[in-house]
């Protein structure tokens, strides 16, 4: 007895909980709901502007849904619901409610004019809203549900709107609502036409084609020109994006395969492990986060930047330690260089792949290269651009090196014929030494970059290996305007190729491209010259 | 004349590397099935098909070595022939299967089936004769190498550029292989053989029989590779191999000898991978792997290139510690390989093979000072690869 009554009070105190936290009028809501079921027409049209006066967002589904004919009256219990696509949900908390078997639902009847009320009434509420947000998805539903009845409305709102967006989006609703309004005439439906093309972005092509299908036989010419000239600014976009998307791959490449044209450049030497100084770069990078969010969480968002120099120095010792250690001793000997850095590279995978696992290892992005931006339409996400302006940087810092400072001319000089480099007093093995240590520093600044497009793994350099080779075969060695023009084209050739064949056979595609290129130039896009017959 | 070449190949060291290959391939079958097992000398049937898979592996360093060791041309794609040889015996065996797939269908393969095909691609037909099928070994691999050699050789694709665009060849072939729509069964490849010529693929003396074909054909390859290499046309090989340009110059048409002895190669390394896939009873894209095919390169310079026995010894021997150290170490197989990779081409770029000439000579001549033929001759041995891509040296 007692437990029953204590349960009851529970009840209660836990059904007016809620109640008391509501906005203005606290118990008014839910009453005025319960009421709609027995009010006549009057009566609802009083409770409805009664609603709206609370301006309490919560009402905003009642209306719509009494405007939409889904707001019910279960006759058994009572209770003021809304009938949903695909359950039967409570018109206030938005919460499923189960109403047994008993149920009996009954709609809750309005005429056209209690319908204007109410259209009018969450207009009020939403595209006079003042706050931009809500107005503009206020607009988008009526973009959604074109209704003539909303014409005056959109116009009222229309008239008092500020913001661009919003302005825009509203202007293509009112025309999308003309243009399939059966009853307007036919001159201000063909009118209503451009607004839509203007406004409703990429929504446009599907509103236009349904309303081609049942528009009368005047208006078809233009709404099918309209169509046609969607479709091709479309196809300019695509192919924009296809451009933006080849861009961001090819300054991929571009990261990956410059260090390893100014080694193949200046000592001749294919750098297997080339994508292994990459995997390092991106471990470091790992590490350096790891350490920072540990001792120092306030420098999270810059340790990315502060893993760039360190990615750098780290591939760039480990480079001039390889070159010391291995690669001097086979000079003269490109194919074994080949095999040697092959089986560092095995030792190095295998090494990383013992320390930390063969799973992937996460680094976050900073707050700054998260998200992404609409540009006239372009979907460009901020890592990816980040990453394009990266790879810009270390090419023309590369340039630079190799064009401005005394290591530049001499491993230019060096590249251009050795022995007379050396005759001329450059310490060929030191510029060779600093080269491989340059090019695998280059590998690691690209690793940075690839922790925020790519998984960490002790398989990342494999993935990017066989595609730089492409890129300094493509573009020729000994000058890093062909690598930069290879990776490019390469990035954009794919991007284009695969949306006709597949992101497979594209690829294929493009190896086969490329081994066809080289019998037309053995020596890639910008070879140096020169005039032994071996070079 | 061919006997004449017969004669000039046999020279002594190929005749005793054929005579105890053709040796193998009678002693091992009789010792696998007369000798009871229990009894000393039997040899089980998993080391009969293990060392099957060795010896179609020493075939392809064999071939690997004809166009590496001789000719100068670093192939890092030998897997991809040698894939594409195992593909055409596996399309020979997955039609031979017939209606006893889970699937049942007479003609169909397992994979077509589940993949909703309704008849057999124009590719696949004539493959369920035995004969069409082994000429498709030659034909494929040989046509794939001698078009691709075509063009490259031609255009004087050379050195660590033809290296990579051999590795850009078998990495578009994986990639392709690896397409379900190709219809080669995809990512699975070719397995769940049944027969072979009416015999049973899982039966001890069809296995024992496949070992026999394999020693066989490796005793044959290095007949062919023999008479090759001692033939004048073999002189021209090494004379590419170690200066181009010059031999260019005096009038040979260097692209041609280079494009015999790289198709030679790929056929050869086909047969190897149609006698390899029935002992291990599968193929899929992994073959086409970059990997593998460097791997074979490794075997090659292991056992010593140049040379006709070494690939072979190269092969079997990288392959058991292979084995030993999957089972004993497995996550220390790729320091090891990597480990082999440089030790190799830093102390021994002449392989096991040039280390037991090395110690042989020596003890041999030590008193005598080397005459100038000899000295010119290791000079040149030293280092094959440098001549074909001179890089200056640097001046230290």
């Amino acid at each position: 007895m007692l437990t029953h009554f204590l349960r009851l009070a529970l009840l209660t105190l836990s059904l007016l909980l809620p109640a008391q936290f509501a906005q203005a009028q606290p118990t008014d809501i839910p009453a005025r709901i319960a009421a709609m079921g027995e009010a006549n027409l009057r009566e609802l049209t009083s409770i409805v502007t009664d609603l709206a006066a609370t301006g309490d967002p919560a009402v905003v589904p009642v209306l719509t849904a009494l405007g939409g004919g889904n707001l019910y009256l279960d006759e058994t219990s009572g209770r003021i619901v809304i009938q949903g696509r695909s359950a039967i949900t409570d018109p206030l908390t938005g919460e499923e409610v189960d109403l047994g078997a008993g149920a009996d639902l009954s709609r809750i009847r309005v005429n056209n004019s209690l319908r204007r009320d109410i259209a009018s009434a969450l207009a009020g509420m939403t595209l006079m809203s003042d706050n931009p947000a809500t107005r503009f998805s206020a607009a988008q539903g009526f973009l959604a549900k074109p209704d003539p009845i909303n014409i005056p409305l959109l116009d009222e709102a229309i008239a008092a709107e500020t913001d661009s967006n919003v302005l825009r989006l509203m202007q293509a609703a009112r025309a999308v609502t003309i243009l399939s309004d059966s009853e307007a005439g036919i001159e201000d439906r063909r009118a209503a036409v451009p607004g839509v093309v203007a406004g409703a972005g990429r929504n446009a092509i599907t509103i236009l084609t349904g309303a081609l299908a049942n528009a009368p036989d005047e208006l078809r010419p233009t709404i099918e020109a309209a169509l046609a000239g969607l479709e091709q600014s479309r196809a300019v976009w695509s192919a924009l994006q296809n451009v933006w998307f080849g861009v961001s791959l090819g300054s991929v490449l571009l990261l990956a395969a410059i260090g390893l044209a100014i080694t193949f450049g200046v000592m001749g030497v294919i750098n297997m492990a080339h994508g292994e100084m990459v995997m390092l770069g991106a471990y470091t990078t790992f590490l350096v986060q790891l350490v920072i969010r540990q001792s120092f969480p306030g420098l999270l968002d810059y340790s990315l930047l502060i893993a760039l120099p360190v990615a750098f120095l780290v591939t760039g010792a480990i480079g001039v330690g390889i070159e010391r250690g291995i690669i001097r001793w086979l000079y003269g000997r490109p194919l074994e260089t080949l095999l040697a850095t092959w089986g560092l590279s095995l030792i190095l995978q295998q090494t990383v792949r013992s320390i930390f696992g063969p799973t992937n290892q996460m680094v976050i992005a900073p707050t700054w290269m998260s998200g992404s931006t609409d540009f006239f339409g372009l979907a460009i996400t901020y890592n990816r651009f980040w990453i394009v302006i990266f790879a810009l940087i270390v090419f023309f810092m590369l340039l630079l090196i190799l064009n401005r400072t005394p290591l530049g001319l001499q491993m230019r000089a060096v590249t251009q014929n050795r022995r007379m480099a050396s005759s001329m007093g450059i310490r060929t093995p030191f510029v060779d030494a600093m080269t491989f240590g340059l090019g695998s520093g280059i590998a690691g600044l690209a690793g940075v970059a690839l922790t925020q497009i790519d998984n960490i793994s002790p398989n990342l350099g494999q993935n990017y290996i066989i595609d730089s080779f492409m890129v300094v075969v493509f573009g020729g060695v000994g000058n890093l305007w062909g690598t930069f023009v290879g990776a490019l084209t390469l990035g954009i050739a794919n991007k284009f190729l695969e949306p006709y064949a597949g992101a497979v056979l594209g690829k294929i595609l493009i190896l086969v491209l490329i081994i066809l290129f080289i019998q037309r130039r053995p020596r890639g896009l910008f070879a140096l010259k020169g005039r032994a017959v071996e070079q | 004349m061919l006997t004449q070449a017969l004669l000039r190949a046999l020279d002594k060291k190929a005749v005793w590397v054929i005579g105890i290959f053709l040796a193998v391939a009678i002693l091992v079958p009789m010792a696998n099935l007369l000798i009871p097992p229990g009894q000393f000398g039997h040899v089980p049937t998993y080391m009969v098909s293990l060392f099957g898979k060795y010896l179609s592996y020493a075939m392809l360093a064999l071939a690997l070595d004809l166009v590496w060791g001789y000719c100068g041309i670093l192939s890092l794609g030998h897997g991809a022939f040698f894939a594409l040889g195992g593909y055409a015996m596996g399309m020979y065996l997955m039609r031979q299967i017939g209606s006893r797939g889970v699937y049942g269908n007479p003609v169909l393969p397992d994979f077509m089936v589940f993949l909703n095909w309704k008849e057999l691609p124009w590719y696949w037909l004539g493959f369920d004769n035995f004969w069409f099928a082994m000429a498709m070994v030659v034909v494929v691999p040989g046509l794939l190498a001698f078009v691709f050699g075509f063009f490259a050789f031609r255009s004087r694709v050379t050195g660590v550029y033809l290296s990579i665009m051999t590795q850009a060849m078998t990495f578009a072939l994986l990639l392709a292989f690896f397409r379900n729509d190709m219809g080669f069964g995809g990512n699975n490849g070719l397995t769940d053989f049944k027969d072979i010529l009416g015999a049973p693929v899982q039966a001890q003396t069809t296995r024992v029989a496949l070992f026999a074909a394999t020693a066989v054909a490796l005793a044959l390859s290095v007949l062919v590779c023999s008479m090759i290499v001692n033939s004048k046309l073999g002189k021209v090989m090494i004379a590419v191999r170690d200066a181009e340009s010059r031999t260019r110059f005096i009038g040979y048409r260097v692209e041609y000898v280079k494009l015999f002895a790289f198709t030679v190669s790929a056929i050869m390394a086909g047969i190897a991978g149609a006698l390899y896939v029935p002992q291990v009873g599968i193929i899929n894209p992994g073959e086409f792997e970059p990997g593998n095919s460097i791997e074979v390169v490794i075997w090659a310079a292991v056992g010593g290139r140049g040379t006709l026995v070494g690939p072979i010894i190269g092969a079997i021997a990288v392959n058991l510690g292979k084995s030993w150290f999957t089972t004993a170490f497995p996550e220390f197989w790729l320091f090891a390989l990597g480990a082999l990779f440089i030790f190799v081409t830093l102390f021994l770029p002449k392989g096991i093979v040039g280390l037991w000439q090395q110690i042989f000579e020596r003890r041999r001549k030590t008193p005598a000072p080397p005459s100038p033929s000899q000295s010119a001759d290791v000079e040149r041995g030293k280092d094959p690869a440098s001549f074909s891509n001179p890089q200056p040296r640097p001046a230290e």
